[in-house]
Formats: structure tokens, C-alpha cells, sequence
């Protein structure tokens, strides 16, 4: 690469950022300069490794070796040890969750070994701030290709016979969105990518505009020339202002460097990118809604059709793709559509991107080909349940996918798939749960979201929604009635059949899944006024059990309502008509004397 | 509208004029006039909106419709110290509002409150995308990672 020896690359993503990554580069700088090594040894902020859970992560190459956890104060030792006496720092290095073996080489680290990294390929790896680092690893060779080496037609053609189908969750066919908006006839067109990722738990989007930014410009331009558009807007998260600052820093560079802006490249091909803000309205990611946002308008999506490539952003032709679908464009075209489309199933190609959160020991951002099974994504490369816990869930899909459970996971995913189990891809969120997690709790979880995030413009979604609410809360307190259950299913399919956009449409998919999966759960709740996971409040019982308790008085004096009475050395008695639940004496009782029954 | 009722002054007026016109006055970039004027007064009380309103030439309902709509916008001040719960998926799984419970119980305020000192004011949130540390908790810019229950009380206590 340069003059330097080794480099030091510490992940600068957000989750790695709120742990003082930025902190460990400081440090890590300055015990360089003052071991006089600043001429071998170079630090690099990059974007997201895609190993959340274990961050900071700092990783030494050439020698290939990550450290987790790193705190500013172990600057030093790696600098001391790793880059001076060439020792690996043992207790910063990874340590295999089952195994317990300690494992320093990324190569060989289970979370890494089954990714196939293609719109990923450049975070953790570059300077997302530093536009020649892109364009050493092919950066805008994609763009010089279509410029000078093809026709629009041909690189819609390249496009589509790849098989790619949009990332954001409809699973749309990119080429043949392209094609529609191309055959449209306009004095102006827009290119639109949408990062306003609201789906709560999910963090591809940002991974990548923070981690690699340059990828989605280069893939607007592309799609810009092939349909005969010369702007192109970013409607992204005001929530997410490091992505906003990235892009900003891209898309200045990238003008200097003459790769956006007027006479691109010296083709005469002339395309610009501006940004647009959200202001957290997860309707905002359907894009009817998205555009009426760009417009300054209440984020309400109306009608199909006409869509957006018929008449979308100031009643234009547009082309709105998310940013993953754009990250992987470059790459199609440099490599081909015929080698993209021999990755995933047969109607799912190419790769996905997940962010795997929740119960689960590695929490982070992978990127898998279509058709990998949910056991290999949670049990090898997630690394399993945490604290060794039982798994029970993954929602995929966010509020508007549903909950798969232990028969599901040997099912190979993709966009087909995911929908014939009763879920969906969505933009690529998995919650992992576990015993702990009830189920009842976590669809009225999503409905609350759902009723949060309405428009509010059609009743079905608005009025609905509220309903499987106020159903599914009564529930969790323990007010069900039998007749309840029959009552979700109904109203859901009703919402589902009749609302006006996705959001309604989808909304429904976590209780309906949770149903279908978890019957026994519901019942419980309902026959038997119990929740089995122990989760809702009201169902559950805090009892002292008289053979353990020595009557420490410890739970009697951290009781808030003074619910628990009893003499000293005598077994003491909770009184269930006063008990909150708040559950601080069991926390308290050093005698395991307190259960939940 | 707001209950809070505010006197610009001929400065602020001048202020949001400027900004205003940094975007050209262009009805489209409501939304970021927003943004900025919310970046500038911490929230956006209805006089600033009645400013926007003239200065852009969108009725005055409209821009209320806009701020109401997006959950980003607020009517109401932020406290010295603005308190942000994460309810993402992720941090609810892993126990975030019970974390939600205690700031509520020690802070004696309910989401979108302040305390009446104006030092600290609550609010829940949908994933900052740092499902990695969940719970997650905000105070201002400060990121606290793999909150319990438990650490409320010595969180809140750095802010004394």
C-alpha cells in the first residue's frame, strides 16, 4: 500500500464509536509518535467490522489479527507489545464463546469464516473518509466502464440478467425498476437512495454509508447514466450523523476528483448528488412516503400507481433503490452479471446483509450468499445463544417480518422462503430471543411500534393496529378472554388485506407468526392467567419459600410498598394484593428463598 | 398548539430568517429548515413556526403538521441534560425498559417530560444503531452501553 510497515485499523462505527474507538486512535497515535515509529506504523479509523458486540475492535495487519474490547488504556500494550516486540497481546485477543480457545487470526474466527463480504467488501478495511482508498480497491473503475465501455441499455441489461432484487424488502427485480424508469420519457429524472432505515434493530444501511460511502455515490452515477438522469438525492436518517458526515466528505471528494459533477470523466455525462434528511418517520422508508418527505410534506405514501418511476420526486420519473442494493452495483459491473448471478438460490442471487442483535453471543453485521440457513447464521457465525441459554426465536424482517422458530432453522433463506413461513426479508434486521423472551410481549413490542409509526392516513392501519394493541396488552395483564385469540387472527388478516401501504400490509406478520408458533404461549396467558417466559408483570407472582428463607429481613427492607412482613429469624410472607413485582427482593435474597410462580 | 407560550426576540426572528434563506426559502426544504431551527433553539416552539411559515410561504397548519408528523421535531425545551432510552428490538430484548422503569422512578417524570429544574428531560427512542452495547442509554452526546437497572442511580449521579 504505502511506505508503511503495519497498520492499525480500529473500527470507527457508531457502536464501536460510543465505546471510545475514538479515543483508542488518539491513544494508539500518540504512543506511535512517542516510540518515534510514526514513519512504519500507520492508524487508520474505518467503518464497521461488522463485530458490534465485541468492539472496539482494533485490527493489526498484515498479521491478520483482531483484538476485542480494546479500551483506551491498551493503547499502549499494543504498541509496546504487538508492535514493537511483535507479541500478540493475549488477553485482548478473541475468545471462541464454546470452546473457549483463544483465536487472534480473523481468518479463522467462526464469525467470519462463512461470509461471502460483496457489498461489504470494503468496511473494516479503508479510510471511508479518504476517496483514494476507495479507488485503490476498484473504486469508480465501475463508473469508468459504463461511461466509456457500454450504453445505458447494456448496463441495464448487466443489471438485470443479474438477478439482483432490491435490498430493501419488497424484494423488487433492480434491473427491471431501472428499465421502467429508463423507458419513461422526461426533460428530468431523479436517481433516489433511500437510507432512511427505521427499522428499529437494524443497522446495515448506516454500516455501510459509514463504512464505505463512495460505493453508493459510484452506483447512483451508474444508475443516473443508464436512466437518463443527471440528480440524485440521499434521503437519510437525520439519526444517524456520522453517516451524514461521511457522505458529506464523499460527495465533496468525489466532485474534486471530477466523479460527480459536470462532464464526468470527460463523457459529457453530468450527475450530482444532494442529501435530504428524515426526521424519524419509519413510514418514511416506503417510497411513495420517502418522496413526499423529500417534497417538505408530511411523510403520508399514497396509491400505486402511479409509481415513482412514472411519477415520483416534483412528479418525475424516479428511481428510488435502497443502499444496499446500489453498494453491490459497482461490483456487478466490474465482475459481471453472469458471476453474481451463480451466488444464492435460484431466484435470490447474490449475497445479504444481516444485522444480527438480540440474544445472541456475536452481535453484529454479516453478509451471507442467499440460501445460508438460519442455524449456520445463529450458531456458527453468531456463535449461539448468550449465557447459554435456550434459543426460541429470530424475528427477521423487523416490525413487519415475523418470528421463526427451532423447525425453521434449517430452512434455507431467502426472499421466497422468509414469505411462505410467514415472514419476511425485509431490510435484513434478526432479533435473536430466548426462554427468557415471551412471545406475547414481544408481538404487542412491535404493535406498539406500529401504532407509533402509522401515518394515520388509512383507518384500517390507524384504528387496527390500535385494536391488536389494546388486545394484546389486555392479554399481557392477564385479562384475556379465549375469544381474543380468534379475534387477533381476524382483525390482523383484516389489516393486512385492506390497508394502503407496506406498513400497514406487513404489520400484522409479528402476531399472526407468533400465533401460528407459539399457540401454547397465548393460552397460557389466557386459560391459565401465567406467562410462561415470566416476562409480563401482571401474571406472575413473587412467593417466599419457607424451607430457604432465614428470615435475613434483606428482602423486607429493600421492599419499596412494604408488601413483605415477618419477625427476624422467622420466615417472612409477601403479600401478593400490595406486591409491584419489581422484583428487587429476589434480586436481594441471598438464599435463592424468593421464586416466581 | 404549545402551551408554553415565548417572546422571540428580534434576534431569533433574524436568526430563523437566515436560515431561511440559506435554503433559499424554498417550501421544499421545510424539513431541513427545521432541522436547523430545532439545531438552534433545542425545540420548535409555535412562534418559531409561525416565523418559518411566513418566511417560506406555507400556511402555518402545514408546517404544524410537519413538525407533529416527524418524530424528531419536538414542541417541547429539552433539559440541560436530555435523557434517551433506546427501544430498538434489540435493547428491548435485552431488557430496556425495565432500564426505561428506573429513570422514570428516580427522575419522577414520564417520557417527553422535563424535571422542573429543567435539568433533565426524558425520552425513548428507535434504535441508534448500537445494537452491539444494547441497553443503550443517551445523555446528550454521552453513549452508556449495557445499561441494567442498576446503573441509573450512578448515571444520573455524574450529572450532579
Amino acid at each position: 500500500m504505502s511506505k508503511y510497515s503495519i497498520h492499525l485499523l480500529v473500527c470507527g462505527g457508531t457502536s464501536c464509536h460510543s465505546a471510545e474507538s475514538d479515543v483508542v486512535v488518539c491513544n494508539l497515535r500518540d504512543e506511535i509518535e512517542a516510540k518515534g515509529l510514526s514513519d512504519k506504523v500507520q492508524v487508520i479509523t474505518t467503518g464497521c467490522f461488522g463485530f458490534c458486540g465485541k468492539g472496539p475492535i482494533v485490527k493489526v495487519m498484515p498479521d491478520n489479527i483482531i483484538y476485542v474490547q480494546v479500551k483506551p488504556e491498551d493503547a499502549q500494550t499494543i504498541v509496546e507489545e504487538h508492535v514493537v516486540k511483535g507479541r500478540k497481546v493475549e488477553r485482548l485477543l478473541y475468545r471462541d464463546p464454546k470452546s473457549n480457545e483463544i483465536i487472534g487470526d480473523s481468518k479463522h474466527m467462526s464469525v467470519f469464516k462463512k461470509q461471502l463480504r460483496i457489498v461489504l467488501r470494503n468496511c473494516g478495511v479503508i479510510n471511508p473518509e479518504n476517496i483514494d482508498e476507495y479507488i485503490a480497491r476498484d473504486g469508480y473503475q465501475a463508473l469508468g466502464k459504463a461511461l466509456t465501455e457500454m450504453k445505458p441499455e447494456q448496463v441495464i441489461k448487466v443489471v438485470k440478467d443479474s438477478g439482483q432484487r432490491g435490498r430493501g424488502g419488497a424484494g423488487f427485480p433492480t434491473g427491471l425498476k431501472w428499465e421502467i424508469a429508463s423507458k419513461n420519457k422526461a426533460d428530468q429524472k431523479y436517481v433516489v437512495c433511500n437510507a432512511d432505515e427505521g427499522d428499529p434493530g437494524a443497522f446495515m444501511d448506516r454500516s455501510v454509508l459509514e463504512g464505505d460511502p463512495h460505493s453508493v455515490l459510484e452506483a447512483m452515477a451508474i444508475c443516473g447514466y443508464s436512466i437518463g438522469a443527471s440528480e440524485g438525492l440521499i434521503y437519510v436518517r437525520a439519526e444517524y450523523p456520522m453517516a451524514i458526515h461521511r457522505l458529506k466528505i464523499a460527495i465533496n471528494q468525489a466532485h474534486e476528483y471530477g466523479l460527480l459533477g459536470k462532464d464526468i470523466l470527460g463523457t459529457g455525462f453530468n450527475f450530482d448528488i444532494t442529501l435530504r434528511y428524515g426526521a424519524g418517520a419509519f413510514v418514511c422508508g416506503e417510497e411513495t412516503a420517502l418522496i413526499h418527505s423529500m417534497e417538505g410534506l408530511r411523510g403520508e405514501p399514497t396509491i400505486k400507481p402511479p409509481f415513482p418511476a412514472q411519477s415520483g420526486y416534483l412528479g418525475k420519473p424516479t428511481n428510488v433503490n435502497n443502499v444496499e442494493t446500489f453498494a453491490a452495483i459497482p461490483v456487478i459491473i466490474l465482475k459481471g452479471a453472469e458471476w453474481f448471478s451463480k451466488i444464492g438460490t435460484e431466484k435470490s442471487k447474490g449475497t445479504k446483509v444481516f444485522a444480527l442483535a438480540g440474544k445472541i453471543n456475536n452481535v453484529g453485521l454479516i453478509e451471507v450468499p442467499m440460501g445460508t440457513t438460519l442455524r449456520e447464521i445463529i450458531f456458527q457465525i453468531g456463535g449461539g445463544i448468550r449465557n447459554g441459554k435456550k434459543f426460541k426465536a429470530v424475528q427477521t424482517g423487523g416490525p413487519s417480518g415475523g418470528c421463526l422458530t427451532e423447525k425453521h432453522l434449517d430452512m434455507p433463506i431467502d426472499f421466497d422462503n422468509l414469505i411462505a413461513a410467514g415472514s419476511m426479508m425485509g431490510s435484513g434486521g434478526m432479533i435473536v430471543m430466548d426462554e427468557d423472551n415471551c412471545m406475547v410481549s414481544v408481538a404487542k413490542f412491535f404493535l406498539d411500534f406500529t401504532v407509533d409509526e402509522s401515518c394515520g392516513k388509512c383507518a384500517p392501519c390507524r384504528i387496527g393496529n390500535k385494536r391488536l394493541h389494546e388486545l394484546l396488552a389486555r392479554i399481557c395483564d392477564g385479562k384475556g378472554i379465549p375469544e381474543d385469540l380468534d379475534r387477533l387472527r381476524n382483525m390482523s388478516q383484516v389489516i393486512k388485506d385492506t390497508s394502503l401501504c407496506g406498513l400497514g400490509q406487513s404489520s400484522p406478520n409479528p402476531v399472526l407468526s407468533t400465533l401460528d408458533n407459539f399457540m401454547n404461549e397465548y393460552e397460557a396467558h389466557v386459560k391459565d392467567k401465567k406467562c410462561p417466559a415470566g416476562e409480563c408483570k401482571n401474571l406472575m407472582e413473587y412467593v417466599i419459600n419457607a424451607e430457604n428463607c432465614v428470615g435475613c429481613t434483606a428482602c423486607a427492607r429493600v421492599c419499596p410498598v412494604n408488601a413483605i412482613s415477618g419477625q427476624r429469624k422467622e420466615v417472612h410472607h409477601i403479600d401478593p394484593a400490595i406486591c409491584i413485582k419489581c422484583g428487587a427482593c429476589k434480586e436481594k435474597c441471598k438464599f435463592d428463598a424468593i421464586f416466581i410462580r | 398548539m404549545s402551551t408554553i407560550k415565548i417572546e422571540l426576540r428580534n434576534e431569533d426572528v433574524a436568526k430563523i430568517k437566515e436560515i431561511c434563506t440559506s435554503f433559499k426559502n424554498d417550501p421544499q426544504e421545510l424539513i431541513n429548515v427545521l432541522h436547523s431551527c430545532q439545531e438552534h433553539f433545542g425545540y420548535l416552539p409555535a412562534e418559531v413556526q409561525e416565523v418559518v411559515s411566513g418566511e417560506l410561504g406555507v400556511p402555518v397548519a402545514k408546517v404544524y403538521g410537519v413538525v407533529t408528523f416527524y418524530s424528531f421535531f419536538t414542541m417541547t425545551p429539552k433539559g440541560k441534560h436530555p435523557i434517551s432510552i433506546c427501544l430498538g428490538t434489540a435493547c428491548y430484548v435485552r431488557g430496556a425498559e425495565k432500564v426505561l422503569d428506573e429513570f422514570k422512578k428516580e427522575l419522577g417524570l414520564n417520557v417527553g417530560q422535563v424535571t422542573k429544574d429543567n435539568k433533565f428531560s426524558l425520552s425513548s427512542l428507535r434504535c441508534v444503531g448500537a445494537c452491539g452495547l444494547a441497553p443503550v442509554v443517551l445523555v446528550g452526546e454521552k453513549t452508556y452501553g449495557r445499561v441494567a437497572p442498576d446503573d441509573v442511580r450512578n448515571i444520573l449521579k455524574e450529572y450532579e
